[in-house]
């Protein structure tokens, strides 16, 4: 028996590890990387010839029911035809039952491994994701768990928002989840820390069932209070606002809104403090942007942005440079504001004024 | 799919050898424990040279004899997968019969140097040279990673058996030569090997996927034969290959 140094066996294992996708038309190339719930794959469409994502997940689904979820996560993705919204091709189950599903492929960062950058820049690739979801709203569809790992950056700057597996169609009964119908949902009670830091539904490797009140979807540090209470019922776009605010939250500062992962109790409990306001951490973010970050994460979810849509609005506007909806500037930052925006007419004036001022004097003496 | 040769231990349906130990055919036993101990062996060497500080002599001496003794006693056949992994318990028995044997340090005297199994200890020490050795509390992880490195050498023993005589060599010199060619620090790419080896991109890339499927079917084979219930195979399974089995008819 030959000797296999520790290399050798590292790579073997990482050969026998790659899923065997031999009963599709997909064939894996090689493991692009791989987290709680999965692995993600380079994988090669062997009919259309084009290099496609494949992600794997790690849980065998003897049930059926994490294929229906996927299927279900798929057709919700089909209604979603936008550039920021990544495509699913296919959803399958493998011959030693784990679930896959292949989607475009993607090149880029997840925003979590982004958040550098000017305010600015990170302010436009903010708008971008507000859209995605502002369109998946008019379609009726709200999103359950964004966050910055579900939101990929490409190198143009383009924006993908993705993971709609735990997405709701507005409308439909909740026994319909994307998770299948008729299982039992998530017990909140029973997690570790660990646990509540992915999505639960997945990462936890227990599989789910549907999305009944007092049970919880979704990443808990950056959801909403009353998607953290189980109150899906009262789950509206407002709820997806609220975690387009932590997302903002999080780039401006680098950090979740709950940086300290919240236990299950204090979750369940509501009694996760309220994250130090944007500007504590970091002085040199504008105000305007700290007011639009809170109002997007208040807790009262009549306090907070009616829809994606209006957050997308006031991003815009401060890019313009405009003042927003959520903070009420007082005169000075008024005239800043304005300073800023007129800054190539105010230096015209001022250097008409002072050429005028020269001449005045020149043709006194 | 390669057709099987027939050369393996179990193999169409490879049956849990520990459970074999305990079969009423004695050929069945003696081919469980023969699959044991060429799993184990090398792991029970090392282990014993590493964390019991034993000299070359004492240590092959020491695995003959607890070897033996576990064929003679029949003490894998006490084990309960309900209480630990397999080789966990395998370690512990060691643990226990390296600390008797020290204890009454005449009795490995006794059997000193009587050649029970054939081992190749030579090449055991020759690893031993070449690898750093672990810390002297990392030796539980130790025995861990040697007997996953025994477990991919005998699957890959296997696989070159069978890829042999199901006629696919290019498959396997392919394989070899992308998965396991620990020179280079990178594996080549598919474009280096078509050109190597006068195949087309898309050929490297379906000989790949078949060489890679049929090691990892006997990968999950061996596993097989190696744990004692449907659980610890699925455990080890997940440890091995990252694949979470649980729920699924195995």
């Amino acid at each position: 028996m030959d000797w296999l140094s520790d290399k050798a066996v590292y790579r073997l294992r990482e050969e026998a590890d790659l899923p065997d996708l031999g009963g599709s038309k997909y064939m894996v190339l090689h493991k692009l990387g791989s987290g709680g719930m999965g692995a993600v794959y380079l994988a090669q469409d062997v009919d259309l010839g084009r290099k496609v994502a494949v992600k794997v997940m790690n849980i065998a689904d003897s049930t059926g029911a994490l294929a229906s979820r996927m299927m279900r996560e798929a057709r919700i993705v089909a209604l979603l035809e936008h550039p920021s919204i990544v495509p699913i091709h296919d959803v399958g189950v493998l011959e030693d039952g784990r679930v896959y599903y292949a989607m475009k492929l993607v090149q880029g960062a997840r925003l979590d491994q982004f958040a550098s950058g000017a305010p600015l820049d990170l302010l436009r690739i903010f708008q971008k994701i507000c859209e995605a979801v502002a369109f998946a709203h008019a379609r009726g569809v709200i999103h359950r768990d964004l966050k910055p790992e579900n939101i990929m950056v490409g190198p143009f700057g383009e924006v993908l928002v993705m993971d709609w597996g735990v997405a709701k169609v507005l409308g439909e009964g909740e026994g319909e989840s994307p998770r299948g119908p008729g299982k039992a949902g998530i017990e909140l009670q029973g997690f570790d820390d660990a646990d509540l830091t992915a999505t639960l539904p997945l990462a936890s490797g227990r599989e789910s069932g549907d999305t009944s009140s007092g049970m919880v979807i979704g990443t808990p540090a950056y959801m909403p209070p009353e998607q953290a209470l189980g109150k899906i019922e009262l789950l509206d776009p407002r709820s997806d606002v609220y975690a387009l605010g932590a997302v903002l939250y999080f780039l401006l500062t680098g950090r979740a809104p709950f940086d300290s992962t919240p236990t299950a109790d204090a979750v369940r409990e509501s009694t996760r403090k309220p994250p130090p306001r944007p500007r504590q951490i970091n002085s040199s973010i504008p105000r305007a942007i700290e007011a639009m970050c809170l109002k997007a994460m208040s807790e009262r979810r009549a306090d907070r942005y009616a829809s994606a849509e209006e957050v997308t609005i006031d991003v815009i506007k401060f890019l313009d440079g405009q003042p927003v909806s959520a903070y009420q500037e007082n005169v000075f930052e008024k005239a800043g504001r304005w300073l800023g925006r007129n800054r190539f007419i105010v230096l015209l004036i001022l250097t008409y004024l002072i050429a005028r001022l020269v001449v005045f004097f020149s043709m006194g003496r | 799919m390669v057709d099987h040769p027939g050369s393996g231990r179990f193999p169409v349906t490879r049956l849990s050898a520990i459970i074999g130990t305990s079969s009423p055919n004695p050929e069945e036993r003696r081919r469980a424990f023969e699959a044991l101990v060429s799993a184990y062996w090398m792991p029970v060497y090392k282990y014993i040279r590493i964390k019991w500080n034993k000299p070359t002599e004492d240590a092959r001496d020491l695995t003959q004899g607890f070897f033996a003794e576990a064929i003679e006693k029949n003490f894998f056949a006490r084990f309960d997968p309900s209480k630990a992994k397999f080789r966990t318990f395998l370690r512990t028995c060691l643990d226990g019969f390296v600390a008797n044997e020290n204890k009454a340090a005449g009795r490995i005297k006794r059997g000193g140097g009587a050649t029970i199994l054939s081992l190749d200890f030579d090449g055991a020490e020759q690893q031993l040279r070449i690898a750093a050795p672990p810390a002297a509390n990392q030796t539980d992880e130790y025995f861990e990673k040697e007997w996953a490195r025994s477990v991919f050498s005998l699957a890959l023993e296997s696989f070159r058996a069978q890829m042999l005589a199901a006629g696919k060599q290019t498959h396997l010199r392919l394989f070899e030569r992308y998965a396991i060619n620990a020179e280079e620090e990178e594996k080549p790419s598919y474009k280096d090997l078509a050109s190597e080896f006068d195949l087309s991109v898309t050929d490297v890339t379906n000989y790949l996927a078949l060489a890679r499927r049929e090691f990892r079917r006997i990968v999950l084979e061996k596993l097989r034969e190696l744990t004692a219930t449907d659980e610890e195979y699925r455990r080890e399974a997940r440890a091995l290959l990252g694949v979470d089995l649980n729920g699924l008819a195995v």
